[in-house]
């Protein structure tokens, strides 16, 4: 079977908005807090390879996107979540089921401000131990050169 | 020993310690490119060593980053005086496309005293070569 | 609390003469034993990422060339692959061809230059020095085509900045085919020397679902028995318009990632071949789209780096620069693999099954073995060797006392 098919017939009304943008590319909206169920059904179960997650700060709240490839069709699929709370984003970890999502949490941590709940270990990773508290490097309007 | 004769000395084999201070790797390869056959520094005596305490010359390559200022800091406090610093490649000497970043905070000659300049994206082995010539004579007090 | 204190944290780095680069290892070792293992990164963070946010969609991919020198191409290869997904643009096929042939002697440059490494780790010079010296050969074919022998700057969203003229197609041939003696001299020295296969062979194993776990990629990946490999299951350029296969072994321990790393340079070879047969066919001048404008949207370029796939997701609004540019280099998911491959080994192993995953720090953004009973007996990189050439020269000796 299609791996879209099986994702659609998985999660039903879980997928908040499908878009294929071209057959190799596909993005899927779903809420932050089905996260963990998801990635471990297609981590487990469908054998997806995790690449990478990607935080973004939006006027309306940070987006993560968590990248999934399927090797054998070369297709990529995307799963975009969207968390609205602007003061204190948190989200679950997913590092407990995938051990390869362990270093981008520690460094979505640092460098947007996102709370990864549950995640064994946050603590600096590309940065300075010192580095200052509230400074988020990757936020719109911060990350500018100090001397 | 006096300063002058310890510099003198220093002119006749070079051992260099190369540090990288968050370079793109470049510079790092060509360096040790001109130590292997083509190239082959070691004729002039010039030689790679594994620690800074038996260096003459601190090669440093890369826009020093805040999680590695601290310790280039140090490298150069334990290096044994007299010792030459020589900035390899553009990032080392002016930051290039990395001074608006918020994590590096060179170029190296706000940090340590340099001694000589090597630019190039990377600089090429014969570059190098050029520049550790151009430094040995300027050292002798030659032109 | 008393089993932490038998242990010995032996720290490697940040400088040390294993890596041409800083990053930081802390080894957890008993005895000789190698129990657990830290890795502190963060060396080499000059924040790209936020810096490309700044930059114009054509400066980007100078930017990205500059995040590692080593696989030099790759970046700007996967970020224009990605700028292309988002604006949909299908480019000329003679530029498909040039960058495929890039891709590919960038490959053999950056096994050849991993091998060499590989060889002085493990305290055989001889190895270290060949395999610098025919390096050289694939920096000459680079420097005859682009003009560097580093940072080619050949990517362009749209094609790419050079042609490689017909005029110039026979003398590329005949340098790539002065390649393969070199090659078949490694194979040789590999494949037959007793002391490299007592020092590699069932040495730093990385099992199948461990290395799943760890979602590794490239060789590593592949040295483990996963199939997987971007150019041939997510096709771009020109890799689905010639003949090549994949290299995949099962055993997942240093001597398989060294194999694999060998017969791929076979492979891009061969690859390099073909894409030169087909730029013969096609009309000159017609490489580079000139791309103008960037629409909004989204877009995910890949591309199989010398050390696995290679990941850039762009996001754009419409306007001259990107709003988001996220970077996944390879290293990032293969140098935590090291925390499981690395235990069990002797102390004198670490040096090697570390540097098996071809580590490339730049990318991802270093190790130390520190003694835990007593929290000061501390090893650098240099002993680390020192211990590693000597263990291989105990095994060349026999079981004679050094």
């Amino acid at each position: 079977m299609e791996i879209i098919d099986e994702i659609k017939n998985k999660f039903g009304s879980k997928i908040k908005k499908f878009e294929e943008k071209n057959p190799r590319r596909i993005y899927i909206d779903i809420l932050p807090s089905d996260i963990v169920e998801i990635t471990k059904t297609l981590f487990v179960e469908l054998k997806l390879r995790f690449i990478i997650a990607t935080g973004i700060d939006r006027r309306d709240g940070f987006e993560i996107l968590y990248h999934f490839a399927e090797d054998k069709t070369g297709k990529v699929i995307t799963f975009r979540v969207l968390i609205t709370d602007k003061e204190k984003p948190e989200i679950e970890t997913i590092s407990k089921v995938i051990k390869g999502a362990e270093w981008i949490e520690r460094e979505m941590w640092e460098l947007l401000g996102i709370n990864f709940k549950g995640h064994p270990n946050l603590k600096h990773l590309l940065l300075r131990d010192d580095w200052p508290s509230c400074n988020y490097p990757l936020r719109q309007g911060q990350g500018k050169r100090e001397e | 020993m006096s300063a002058p004769i310890k510099i003198k000395a220093l002119t006749k084999s070079i051992w260099v310690f190369h540090a990288a201070c968050s370079p793109c790797n470049n510079c790092d390869i060509e360096l040790l490119d001109a130590l292997t056959p083509r190239y082959d520094l070691e004729r002039f005596g010039i030689q790679l060593v594994g620690s800074v305490r038996h260096a003459d010359a601190l090669l440093v390559t890369g826009a020093v980053n805040k999680k590695v200022v601290d310790r280039i800091k140090r490298l150069y406090e334990q290096a044994p005086k007299p010792c030459v610093v020589v900035a390899v490649g553009n990032c080392a000497c002016s930051e290039i496309m990395f001074r608006d970043s918020y994590n590096t905070c060179g170029p190296l000659d706000k940090i340590i005293p340099v001694n000589a300049y090597i630019p190039g994206c990377p600089p090429k082995p014969e570059a190098m070569i050029t520049g550790i010539v151009k430094l040995i004579k300027a050292l002798k007090g030659e032109k | 609390m008393n089993e932490e204190k038998k242990r010995t944290v032996i720290p490697i780095g940040p400088y040390h003469p294993l890596q041409e680069e800083a990053e930081f290892f802390k080894l957890y070792v008993e005895g000789e034993k190698v129990v657990d293992m830290d890795i502190e990164i963060g060396y080499n963070h000059r924040g790209i990422e936020k810096l490309s946010e700044s930059l114009h969609w054509d400066q980007s991919a100078f930017l990205v060339e500059r995040i590692c020198g080593i696989c030099s191409t790759s970046h700007p290869f996967a970020y224009v692959n990605a700028v292309e997904d988002l604006a949909g643009i299908e480019i000329p096929i003679r530029a498909k061809y040039i960058r495929s042939v890039i891709g590919e002697l960038e490959r053999i440059q950056s096994h050849m230059l991993w091998l060499g490494l590989a060889g002085h780790f493990i305290g055989y010079n001889t190895v270290w020095m060949w395999s610098w010296k025919y390096r050289e050969l694939v920096n000459d074919i680079f420097e005859f085509i682009t003009g560097n022998r580093m940072h080619y700057a050949m990517m362009k969203i749209g094609g790419v900045r050079r042609d490689i003229e017909k005029k110039d197609i026979p003398q590329i041939e005949k340098m790539c085919n002065d390649l393969i003696p070199a090659i078949d001299l490694f194979k040789g020295a590999v494949t037959d020397d007793p002391v490299i296969h007592a020092r590699t062979k069932g040495v730093g194993i990385l099992p199948k679902d461990v290395a799943i776990d760890y979602c590794v990629v490239g060789p590593t990946a592949r040295a483990s028995g996963i199939d997987i490999d971007i150019r041939r299951d997510d096709p771009y350029s020109a890799y689905n318009l010639v003949d090549w296969k994949v290299i995949v072994t099962k055993n997942g321990d240093v001597f398989d990632k060294v194999a694999v790393r060998i017969l791929e340079m076979y492979e891009s070879i061969k690859i390099i071949r073909g894409c030169l047969e087909g730029l013969k066919k096609e009309p000159e001048g017609n490489f580079d789209l000139n791309v103008k404008e960037i629409p909004a949207g989204e877009g995910i370029g890949r591309h199989e780096a010398p050390r696995g796939e290679v990941y850039h997701y762009v996001r754009s609004d419409g306007t001259n620069r990107p709003v988001r540019h996220k970077i996944r280099a390879p290293s990032y998911v293969n140098v935590p693999s090291d925390q499981y491959a690395v235990k069990g080994y002797t102390v004198s192993d670490a040096a090697l099954v570390l540097a098996a995953v071809d580590p490339c720090y730049c990318c991802t953004e270093r190790v130390a073995v520190i003694d835990k009973e007593k929290n000061k007996k501390i090893m650098n990189g240099f002993d680390l060797i020192k211990l590693s050439q000597e263990k291989t020269a105990k095994i060349k000796n026999g079981p004679k006392i050094l």
